[in-house]
């Protein structure tokens, strides 16, 4: 558990360090990601301390989003005029989103046995 | 003894809010569980109402809360670099049709992007609000680090994600049933793109191969989101 939070905030930092430096437009947590990422690319796989200890620490990623949901609520008179506009963008947004990349994905994917439905292969990959 | 004096310094002790979202993070998921994971009673929701009610009662602002909840509010930087392992681990999936899956990542991020900013910009939004609708599609931690990239509110940043993966995640499995479209490879997708971790979690109720799939997809879109926003913005004008 130690090692996996020195990895983690140790990416993260190198990201946020890399992406100043360079003046990117990316948040230094996706670039510590990237880095990460690249990382186990390069070793072709992943060290034990991560493969033991991130999945359970994902299964409590909601944890994290409280205090921002508790801010919004606390916040959303400033949401309050808009609230109309904002259900509509949000859920036409979300509906444009899922349609549009189901129905490419279709019509990319037409003929490939992805899609034929096997299932007996599938597990293998 | 008086105890007014010692709930006076526990309520703005720095680690209370801490131990608030705790205890409620641990009973919202008792909650969630006992629902058998319906998606309106997500975590997420069940515990933000509860510290809400309980901050309100208390006579608690948000900064004061904050002060003990920041530290997890930091950890999701970490959290984020950590979704490094489940795509890389995932990405084999990815190699069995690399092609058609990454031109459809591409274009569902920024589907993603230009409905929601674009849509905001059409109903005349402030521009805080439009930049914080911009990431609705990836998942929270990402969209929280972009939203205050960009000058976006992180706060609300992370309330639209949740309302659009809880939506997502209702309407998918009736919506795709009905036009034909529901194979776990479509399914998968699309939720992952779309709908992120809420959309994932249903996807996973629907089948073990649809919700890897998303969890594939979302991570995925969280990247190529990333890459995309600041173009898509500047394109756009916001």
């Amino acid at each position: 558990m130690l090692e996996t939070l020195i990895w983690l905030i140790g990416y993260y930092l190198a990201g946020e360090f890399l992406a100043r430096s360079l003046a990117l437009p990316l948040p230094g947590s996706v670039l510590g990601m990237l880095l990460l990422f690249l990382t186990l690319c390069v070793r072709r796989g992943v060290p034990l301390t991560l493969r033991e200890h991130v999945p359970p620490l994902m299964q409590h990623l909601s944890l994290l989003f409280i205090p921002s949901g508790v801010g919004a609520v606390l916040l959303s008179a400033r949401l309050a005029e808009h609230a109309a506009a904002l259900a509509v963008v949000l859920t036409v947004s979300t509906l444009a989103t899922l349609l549009a990349s189901a129905w490419l994905l279709r019509r990319l994917l037409a003929g490939h046995p992805l899609l034929a439905d096997a299932p007996a292969d599938e597990e293998g990959a | 003894m008086n105890l007014y004096e010692g709930w006076q310094y526990l309520k703005s002790a720095p680690l209370f809010g801490l131990l608030l979202t705790l205890l409620a993070y641990r009973i919202a998921l008792a909650v969630n569980r006992r629902a058998g994971g319906k998606p309106l009673l997500h975590s997420v929701f069940v515990g933000v109402l509860l510290v809400v009610v309980f901050l309100l009662a208390a006579g608690v602002d948000y900064r004061t809360y904050m002060q003990g909840a920041s530290v997890v509010y930091w950890l999701l930087s970490p959290a984020t670099v950590a979704m490094a392992v489940p795509l890389y681990l995932n990405l084999a999936r990815l190699k069995r049709a690399f092609a058609p899956l990454t031109a459809t990542l591409l274009v569902g991020a920024v589907v993603g992007v230009v409905s929601a900013a674009g849509l905001g910009q059409l109903f005349g939004l402030p521009r805080e609000l439009v930049l914080s609708l911009a990431p609705r599609s990836v998942t929270t931690p990402f969209a929280i680090g972009l939203a205050e990239q960009s000058g976006g509110v992180p706060e609300f940043a992370t309330a639209f994600v949740l309302i659009s993966g809880v939506f997502g995640a209702i309407v998918v499995k009736p919506l795709f049933d009905r036009l034909g479209l529901a194979h776990d490879w479509l399914l998968g997708f699309s939720t992952g793109l779309a709908a992120h971790g809420v959309g994932t979690a249903r996807a996973f109720q629907l089948s073990e191969r649809a919700g890897a799939i998303a969890g594939l997809a979302m991570g995925l879109n969280g990247v190529a989101t990333a890459a995309l926003l600041p173009v898509l913005l500047h394109w756009m004008g916001v």
